[in-house]
């Protein structure tokens, strides 16, 4: 099971963080910290996977990452799950993204936070895999934007925006 | 075509987030985000209703300052209230907060359950995957109430759509996670099963996690999945890659889907049918055998997700350990990667190979791997990588190569990182004991550790190597010999001054004949280490040189001087000041056979699981260490020390660490010890001072021969007060103990003796009485008596109990005299001068004179004769200044009418008593009595 997904900048500042278990926010934001603290020492080209932080659990958990650029994308995950395959996860989840935004950047993310979350709810539910196959999740993705669209378009030339 | 272009942003939120960007500082971040709060907040709560974009926009800037780490404490009736909308774009943001911001026991959860309920009826598939995501990703109980019943028969509807069934299975899979009894199992769940023939693949990836899952829980309901997993997979593993369109990855045929089934396979044994075994078989085998080809893409995609697969298909393979061929072709598959330049190949390969190394048919197999895993712990420079090394080490290890590992690590050890070294630590000492064949190496290795990494070695490591040392006497010598060179280091670990202080303070006495490590040089080799440690190891050390007192006596006037020095005995740790001075003591008092008694070696422990072992398994969770049942060797290697050990001496059962605890009681074995020092610390008791125990007290006998009720004994230890009551011939006394120090009295009774004479003429009957008398408790005994005849002795009251280890014996002179037994007799003063007439036999009366021995006032010799028993007979006497009292004995057998006469003189401070009674007997004791009350 997953137990959480973050993406954070090489700063440490989180861009989005969905949490399969309940914490209060205080304890979100430490996982956070300290796992950004875990991941942004390590160097480039070791391996993606270590022990997760005390926080999230230990040694029963691991923390599976990857670095793209500016952005580091952490699953945390129990032992059921096969860690190449979250690695490729990790992989169809930002390629997904990349269709989505054309060429995603981490200024997408920031402005964008509840299409993020709209694409992650695709391909992952209550901490389980739920779609693997990116045309699978784009076309869900494409159906919801349609809807979307039908539904604001009229409003949004005359729009007052504050 | 971008699924999301990038121009439809909402233009507001840009504006906010480009602000908090642009912020310099946090507190100008704060209060940017304040205004933005206090604004969205004055919006919901504006008169003005707001539409569905604007709401969106402020639901999107609260989750934004959220991620940020800052509170949300409103907007949730807002977003509770999007649900209910028939846009989708509303429900879907509504839906997002929820997921994301509202705990499972928020109290707006009905309201919550109310919006999901609708959904799920929509019968609008959007819709209702929107319902069950939320239900999967907040997964409280209410909602399980709500909806666990309800999910199955989504799941299993011949009209539901694809993506629904999807997300039904993960829901479904995600409330039987948080509240598995109240998902009903029934009818649905063979139809679950067959969902792993669905045509669509996302759905069976979703079925085969909840199956997955069901199935650790209830294998018997499930086993019927077997055969359609191996089914499904080997459909897959031989199919072209085109066959499976969108579930083919970087030409791999759907790996997740692979990955998932292999899973499954693994909550099972290996198939019983042949047909299906041999499928599955070859399956594998595909599997391995596709490893070896060359690669479709140069992508690292397209070997991760192959990888993935056959690191899953190694796992079954070991999982179900009964195909020899299988695997050993694992183990050089594993074997390969371990030298594979993909880092995360090389730590997936140390991890599977851990577990493969516990399988008998791959053990041997993994061991040719030993040097490459060596080489992987001196180069890899990733620690996660170095510490899988060490673990597959530690799987792999067995007496053929223990030497060669426990070098390895060791020397690993001197540059590992600090989060890891404890556990090396524990490894290491675990394994050098588990394997040692002769235990100086043993010796070697845990002093090496303590010395390259003497802070991370824990308690249980020490404690462990003394026991072995105190229970192998072949390696005793090598080790007093070991750690007294180790000492000689300038700077040594305080762990290996309280390993060294401990052995030689037992085994010194085996090196001391060598001039290089005489007695005194061991002596002042501990001492020079003495002020730099902890009170503790102190405390150890000081028992280490009493010890030496007994080893070597030439040393003694030494080691006296430094427990005499200030710094000891009066120390600031009241430990150490009491050890000081009961060494000192001990050594001064005791002559050199108590000594030898006291200090003597200590006894062999008994057999236990290793406590580092138990410490280990603590540190990693049950089942994460092998099961190593040789390590619970026994410790009592030599069974002829233990035999001839008195069972009184043996070493007792509880852990070992309570040995050396200073803080807790001392062990059996060295209760002797405690005693002796016991009788020095403690006040001294009664037998010193009080009473011996052979003489009866009388010292306060005499004020109760007017008087009942008082105290008749009294010592630093105990207090006997009594209270009386007479009538006739009978008589009660309520004797009450009174324990006056802190702690109990054990082994407490009391039995009352009489003479030979006195048993004929006095029956005393004693009640039993507990035998504990609490620190500061009373405790009460009764004693009936029955005068038969009259009588002049006196019984007696012996006491004994144990206090502090001491037998205390306490004999007091009971007060029941003759004349407890008056009844007063008022009369005329006619009719007691005709008696005292008829009592004129000269041996009827008894007189004597003495001297007042207390003041002579009037009232308290009333008050006195009355006490004694008679009725005071006033206007009897012709002479008022003097006393005339009557009464009658009561015995069982007769009855003696008494009356007396006082005559007080107090110019001359002398009294006169008359006594006539029908028994000359009876006149002469309650004379004596009487005489000495005045």
């Amino acid at each position: 099971m997953i137990k959480a997904i973050l993406i954070f900048n090489n700063h440490g500042k989180p861009r989005l963080s969905k949490f399969y278990e309940h914490y209060n926010e205080d304890t979100e934001q430490q996982i956070i910290r300290e796992t950004f603290h875990l991941v942004s020492k390590r160097d480039e080209n070791v391996c993606n996977f270590l022990e997760g932080g005390m926080l999230i659990g230990g040694s029963d958990y691991k923390l599976i990452y990857r670095h793209y650029a500016t952005l580091y994308f952490v699953f945390c995950v129990d032992s059921s799950e096969s860690e190449l395959g979250i690695l490729d996860l990790i992989q169809v989840f930002v390629e997904t993204l990349d269709k989505c935004f054309e060429n995603v950047c981490e200024l997408d993310l920031i402005f964008h936070v509840d299409k993020v979350h709209n694409i992650l709810a695709e391909m992952v539910m209550g901490g389980m895999v739920l779609e693997t196959n990116m045309n699978e999740i784009i076309m869900q993705v494409d159906a919801q934007n349609k809807m979307e669209k039908s539904e604001t378009f009229i409003f949004q030339s005359t729009r007052q925006d504050r | 075509m971008p699924a999301v272009s990038k121009g439809d942003g909402m233009r507001g939120l840009a504006v906010f987030i480009s602000d908090i960007r642009n912020c310099k500082s946090k507190e100008a971040e704060v209060k940017r985000i304040n205004k933005e709060l206090a604004n969205i907040r004055s919006k919901f709560k504006g008169d003005k209703a707001l539409d569905g974009y604007s709401k969106k926009k402020y639901v999107c800037k609260l989750l934004f300052i959220f991620l940020l780490g800052h509170d949300i404490d409103f907007g949730h009736m807002e977003a509770v209230n999007l649900l209910s909308s028939n846009k989708y774009t509303e429900k879907q943001i509504g839906y997002l907060f929820i997921s994301v911001l509202v705990n499972s026991n928020s109290d707006l959860i009905s309201l919550i359950n109310n919006g999901i309920k609708n959904d799920l009826a929509s019968r609008n598939p959007t819709f209702m995957n929107l319902a069950l995501h939320c239900i999967a990703n907040v997964g409280s109980r209410e909602m399980a109430e709500a909806f666990a019943s309800q999910i199955p028969s989504i799941l299993v509807a011949g009209d539901t759509m694809d993506s629904v069934k999807q997300s039904a299975a993960l829901c479904l899979l995600r409330l039987n996670r948080t509240s598995p009894d109240l998902v009903p199992m029934g009818e649905w769940t063979a139809r679950v099963v067959h969902l792993l023939n669905d045509q669509h693949l996302g759905v069976v990836t979703a079925a085969t996690s909840l199956i997955t899952t069901l199935a650790q829980k209830s294998p018997e309901d499930f086993r019927t999945s077997i055969s359609l997993a191996v089914a499904r997979l080997s459909r897959i593993v031989t199919s072209a890659s085109i066959d499976l369109q969108d579930y083919t990855y970087y030409f791999v045929a759907a790996p997740w889907l692979s990955v998932k089934l292999l899973r499954l396979l693994q909550c099972y044994p290996p198939p019983e049918d042949a047909a299906l075994r041999s499928r599955l078989t070859e399956c594998l085998e595909t599997i391995l055998n596709k490893a070896q080809e060359p690669p479709k893409s140069k992508k690292v995609q397209h070997s991760n997700a192959k990888n993935a697969v056959l690191f899953e298909a190694i796992a079954l393979i070991i999982h179900h350990d009964s195909e020899p061929t299988l695997l050993v072709r694992a183990c050089n598959q594993l074997g390969q990667f371990l030298q594979h330049r993909e880092t995360n190949l090389r730590y997936l390969a140390l991890e599977s190979m851990c577990t493969l190394a516990s399988s008998e048919f791959s053990h041997e197999a993994v061991k040719t791997h030993i040097d490459t895993v060596i080489n992987a712990l001196k180069t890899e420079r990733d620690v996660s990588v170095r510490q899988r090394a060490v673990d597959l080490l530690y799987a792999m290890c067995d007496r053929s190569n223990s030497k060669q590992i426990v070098a390895e690590m060791l020397s690993y050890l001197e540059n590992a990182d600090y989060s890891i070294r404890e556990e090396i630590v524990l490894k290491v000492a675990i394994l050098a004991e588990k394997y040692a064949v002769d235990y100086t190496w043993y010796v070697d290795t845990i002093l090496n550790l303590i010395r390259i990494a003497g802070d991370h070695v824990s308690e249980e490591v020490w404690y462990r190597v003394i026991q072995i040392v105190i229970n192998q006497d072949d390696v005793q010598g090598y080790a007093a010999k070991t750690v007294f060179e180790a000492l000689q280091a300038p700077a040594c670990h305080e762990n290996l001054l309280k390993v060294g202080g401990y052995i030689l303070g037992e085994f010194g006495n085996l090196i001391a004949g060598d001039p290089r490590s005489s007695p005194l040089v061991q002596f002042n080799l501990l001492h020079s280490k003495f002020h730099l440690c902890s009170v503790p190891t102190r405390a150890l050390l000081l028992s280490a040189y009493i010890k030496f007192i007994n080893l070597f006596p030439e040393v003694k006037p030494t080691i006296q001087d430094v427990l005499r020095s200030d710094s000891q005995l009066r120390n600031a740790d009241v430990e150490l000041q009491q050890r000081a001075i009961e060494y000192l003591r001990l050594s001064c008092i005791a002559s050199t056979d108590i000594l030898a008694t006291v200090l003597e070696e200590m006894p062999p422990f008994p057999e236990r699981e290793s406590s580092i072992l138990a410490k280990l398994k603590k540190k990693k969770g049950p089942g994460k260490v092998p099961d190593m049942d040789e390590a619970r060797w026994n410790v009592n290697g030599n069974t002829e020390h233990s035999e001839n050990t008195e069972p009184t001496n043996k070493a007792p059962s509880h852990p070992f660490t309570d040995l050396l605890n200073m803080n807790s009681s001392p062990a059996a074995g060295a209760s002797l010890l405690v005693d002796v020092l016991s009788d020095l610390s403690s006040p001294a008791p009664a037998p010193t001072t009080g009473p011996g125990p052979t003489d009866v007290c009388e010292e306060h006998f005499s004020r109760f021969v007017c008087k009942n009720n008082g105290v008749i004994f009294e010592n630093q230890l105990l207090q006997i007060g009594l209270k009386s009551e007479y009538r006739q011939n009978l008589g009660r006394i309520y004797v009450f103990y009174g324990n006056k120090t802190s702690s109990q009295f054990l082994s407490f009774s009391s039995s009352v003796t009489s003479s030979d004479t006195l048993k004929t003429q006095l029956n005393v009957h004693t009640m039993p009485v507990d035998p504990t008398v609490e620190g500061g408790a009373q405790l009460q005994q009764i004693l009936n008596i029955e005068c038969l005849s009259d009588f002049s002795d006196t019984p007696v009251l012996n006491v004994q109990f144990r206090y502090g280890g001491t037998l205390q014996n306490i004999a007091v002179k009971l007060p029941v005299m003759l004349n407890k037994f008056f009844q007063p007799t008022e009369m005329t003063s006619e009719d007691f001068f005709q008696r005292w007439k008829q009592l004129g036999v000269p041996q009827q009366e008894v007189q004597t004179i003495f001297k007042a021995q207390h003041p002579m006032d009037t009232d308290v010799t009333n008050a006195k004769i009355l006490g004694f028993g008679v009725a005071l007979l006033t206007g009897v006497d012709p002479n008022p200044a003097n006393f005339v009292g009557a009464g009658v004995i009561h015995t069982k057998n007769t009855q003696v009418g008494c009356l007396l006469r006082l005559e007080p003189n107090p110019q001359a401070e002398m009294y006169r008593l008359t006594l006539r009674t029908s028994r000359e007997s009876v006149s002469q004791r309650l004379c004596d009595l009487l005489s000495e009350q005045f």
